[in-house]
């Protein structure tokens, strides 16, 4: 099958499970099944879809771990939100959202040009380190409201919109992994100093990874504040950071279909743990380690479900059966 | 001056605690290549057992050290062997979120059972103040301090005298080639987390005694501390962490004191950062290169 | 003026001197073996004319398309662009990828489109450039008998069509002069033969010029032009093949000084 084909029809199937899911939750919202404490659900997903894409990007695809990728979303969520307190106008949060973006890309590219020569748990520890430095600063600034946070902020997001966002992310990010610029990217996870003999400019890619990254947590976290109308510092901490990477981890590293399964089932767990608050709390660190010890690769591994890969399957072992 | 002394010797035995948990943290990275993150609330333990002896056993300051150390040697062995051996051949960063989900477990499991509320630790020492001029010492950071330093005296002792000692230093230099040579590798290594781990919970009594109060998420600020504590001095090397260590509590105590102690931690991680960014092996460190 | 021309090249790791003073020229199209004893620094000085390694003291000048510069101390990723490519001894493939994207990664710096927008939008240029990519990289792979595989992933390949595709990666570079560290390490004489055979005919289809670790003295005798022989870090000799099987010194080096 050449690769026109192959497009055309990956085109088709993406498109009719994205559209599907945009007609039929916003069904089921109409139709009052889905009212607004699953939304907060669903929007969850829709959230940690976009943070964990970002990360997997930087993590699974090109192999930098990063466990900072909180203060890229917090970064987000206060300009989005600094923007809409000013003025409650739809063009203000369309500003918030692209100036947050924009401006996690370049904390991204600031952040990284330095760390990224780190390698492993020493570069995981500096953008931990730097995240920490971010989620002071936002409990210390006025501007960021200080320890309290900043409030009321205005809501405009609702279901289309989030799909929106989370589809539109999904494709930016499969294309690009889909190029010779994300080629490039993984040839860094898979061997650095092969990569870079091969003519790859492996810094230039990392921070490019990482800008990237950043530069949709900033967009998540935009999503975030206006989700949820509250922030406060205390939100941003390691364990946000931690929570995107559990996504990235279950869902497995270099897998963006397993991103998406790995967001909508973490979220559904936390939805049903609610009563047990506490609790849920150790049944999270014990699904952390048991994921570890007996399935490190993830639900999907670095494998991508669909619907070609089943009738392909399909298709190889029918003539052997004749 | 007298400001600045008083700072050092505020400094001196806080470092002394960040030194004591940086310990485990090098001497655990040091022989499996870990960052263990829980090592921390193993620190948390050991200041909840403490807190345990003191007031429900009726015991005073030194029994409490010894039965924390005691059983927070048996957590971190069985942590290690439950979590983290199965896991030895692993890529990095298993081990590394595994540890992070040990930490959360401690924590929460923790939280669950005792509350997250913050407890006030009795006082088993007398509060004696002591001035030197115009300095004032307490007896708690007398106390702090002399432990610390008998701790690492003692140490050192086990590390570079004895049998297992000698073991330790074998596999952290090369594991096959120590375990080739006759060395229990796993034995060693659950001493080296009985050891770090003991060093830890005498931590946490002596933040106890120290701070006078704890929680079960006390743990998470002080263990990246420590550990940022054990970078700065090179991380493996175990002079290096108590050097890291002290001056981590120095520089965080004359930050509180001089500049603003809001952003005391946020100076600690740029000092993080900027020590792996110009000296990724650290004060004590060798530079070492990937063979090609 | 030579292709290659290496002067006064030395690198030191602290107090040892792994690479010292060695001098080398190589003309176009020429196919230069570089041999020596274990440790004698060949690996090194494939490191430094690469870019791994950067060297202590000396100069490495490129002549290509009729322009001369000093390339000593760029970044590999430069070097690769200056039109060296190579192979490394311990197989260095990107495991878990396809064949093909191996191949494709090594084209990376000849690609025809820009990140943004045509790599995030898939463009029509990204078609075109991806469909041209796929194409040539076939055709490089043909070369090896590769391309019937070109969906597996390197891993899964056998040990000798893992070196294989090594050479096809580097040659996606297009490179002037390709460097081969021991090609044939780990093959048996007939797979040798078929190596041998394929090199020499890849420097003529592709006029490159090849410079050539190995230790398998058959294809350095075979195929190489000139040979320079390393010991401890330093230019034991130099010389066609003839008169590096009868230098008194290289035997002296291979065999040990009988005392």
């Amino acid at each position: 099958m050449d690769l026109k084909q192959q497009r055309r029809r990956n085109t088709v199937i993406t498109l009719v499970l994205a559209l599907g899911s945009l007609v039929i939750i916003q069904a089921l919202i109409m139709a009052k099944v889905i009212r607004s404490y699953q939304m907060v659900t669903i929007s969850t997903i829709c959230i940690n879809i976009i943070l964990a894409a970002g990360l997997n990007l930087v993590t699974g695809f090109t192999g930098q771990f990063s466990l900072g990728h909180a203060g890229f979303m917090a970064i987000g969520a206060y300009a989005c939100a600094i923007f809409t307190l000013r003025d409650g106008s739809l063009v203000s949060f369309a500003l918030g959202v692209i100036a947050g973006a924009v401006l996690a890309a370049i904390c991204g590219i600031l952040i990284g040009i330095p760390t990224l020569r780190l390698k492993g748990d020493y570069l995981a520890i500096a953008t931990l380190g730097f995240a920490e430095i971010i989620r002071i600063f936002a409990q210390n600034l006025t501007i960021t409201g200080g320890a309290a946070g900043l409030s009321n902020i205005p809501k405009f997001t609702n279901w289309p919109m989030l799909w929106a966002f989370t589809v539109i992310t999904l494709l930016l990010i499969v294309a690009f992994i889909h190029s010779s610029h994300g080629r490039a990217c993984i040839a860094i996870r898979e061997d650095e100093i092969a990569a870079e003999s091969m003519g790859i400019n492996t810094t230039k890619y990392k921070v490019m990874a990482f800008a990237i990254g950043a530069f949709f947590a900033g967009i998540g976290g935009a999503l975030y504040a206006s989700t949820f109308y509250i922030l406060k510092p205390t939100t941003f901490g390691f364990m946000k950071s931690i929570d995107i990477l559990m996504v990235v981890v279950l869902g497995g590293m270099g897998s963006m279909t397993g991103t998406v399964i790995a967001a909508a089932v973490l979220a559904i767990i936390t939805m049903l743990l609610q009563s047990f608050s506490e609790l849920r709390m150790v049944l999270y660190a014990v699904m952390l380690v048991a994921i570890m010890l007996f399935r490190p690769q993830g639900l999907m591994g670095d494998r991508e479900l669909g619907v070609p890969e089943f009738l392909k399957k399909r298709l190889k072992k029918a003539p052997k059966a004749e | 001056m007298d400001q600045f002394l008083q700072q050092v010797v505020n400094g001196l035995s806080l470092g002394s605690i960040y030194a004591l948990i940086a310990l485990g943290y090098t001497m655990v990275y040091g022989i499996i290549k870990l960052i263990n993150f829980a090592h921390g609330d193993i620190y948390m333990l050991g200041a909840y057992i403490g807190f345990a002896v003191v007031t429900i056993g009726g015991l005073g300051f030194f029994p409490a050290l010894i039965i924390a150390m005691v059983l927070c040697a048996v957590i971190g062995i069985v942590t290690e062997r439950i979590a983290y051996k199965p896991l030895r051949n692993s890529p990095r960063i298993t081990l590394l979120i595994t540890a992070i989900g040990v930490s959360f477990f401690m924590e929460y499991i923790m939280v669950y059972f005792v509350g997250a509320n913050v407890r006030a630790f009795p006082d088993v020492l007398p509060k004696t103040q002591y001035r030197l001029g115009s300095i004032v010492i307490n007896l708690q950071q007398i106390v702090i301090i002399l432990t610390t330093i008998a701790l690492m005296v003692l140490l050192q002792f086990i590390v570079h005298k004895t049998k297992i000692g000698k073991a330790m230093r074998a596999v952290s230099a090369d594991r096959d080639a120590a375990e080739l040579m006759g060395v229990k590798v796993d034995r060693t290594i659950s001493a080296t987390f009985a050891i770090g781990s003991a060093l830890a919970g005498a931590g946490g009594v002596l933040v106890g005694i120290f701070y006078n109060s704890i929680n079960p998420l006390m743990g998470m600020m002080p263990g990246l501390k420590a550990f940022v504590a054990a970078v700065f001095g090179g991380i493996g090397i175990i002079p290096g962490a108590m050097i890291g260590g002290v001056s981590i509590g120095v520089i965080e105590t004359m930050v509180s004191g001089y500049g603003s102690s809001m952003y005391k931690d946020a100076v600690v991680f740029a000092i993080l950062i900027l020590v792996l960014i110009f000296k990724p092996s650290g004060l004590l460190g060798k530079n070492t290169r990937e063979k090609v | 003026m030579a292709l290659l021309t290496v002067k006064n090249l030395t690198k030191s790791f602290g107090g040892l001197t792994a690479v010292s003073d060695v001098n080398m020229k190589i003309d176009e199209g020429e196919l230069v073996g570089l041999i020596g004893p274990n440790g004698a620094g060949k690996t090194t000085l494939f490191n430094l004319l690469t870019g791994v390694y950067e060297p202590t003291h000396g100069e490495v000048i490129l002549n290509t398309h009729g322009k001369e510069r000093q390339i000593q101390g760029k970044k590999p990723y430069n070097i690769c662009g200056e039109g060296i490519a190579r192979t490394f001894q311990n197989i260095r493939l990107f495991k878990e990828l396809s064949v093909l994207d191996n191949v494709r990664i090594a084209m990376h710096q000849r690609v025809g489109y820009t990140m943004f927008p045509d790599a995030f939008l898939h463009t029509p240029k990204y078609v075109r450039e991806e469909e041209r990519m796929i194409k040539e990289a076939e055709e490089l792979l043909d070369i090896f008998e590769l391309s019937h595989k070109k969906n597996e992933k390197a891993k899964n390949l056998p040990y000798g069509e893992q070196r294989h595709l090594e050479i096809v990666r580097a040659m996606a570079t297009k490179p002037d002069l390709l460097l081969l560290d021991e090609p044939a390490a780990g093959m048996n004489p007939n797979e040798t033969a078929v190596l041998t055979s394929t090199i020499a005919q890849l420097r003529r289809d592709f006029g490159l010029t090849i410079l050539l670790i190995e230790h398998d003295m058959s294809l350095v005798m075979n195929v190489c032009e000139r040979i320079y022989v390393l010991n401890y870090g330093q230019m034991l000799a130099h010389g066609t093949p003839e008169e590096i099987q009868n230098n008194k010194q290289v035997i002296e080096a291979y065999l040990g000084e009988e005392r």
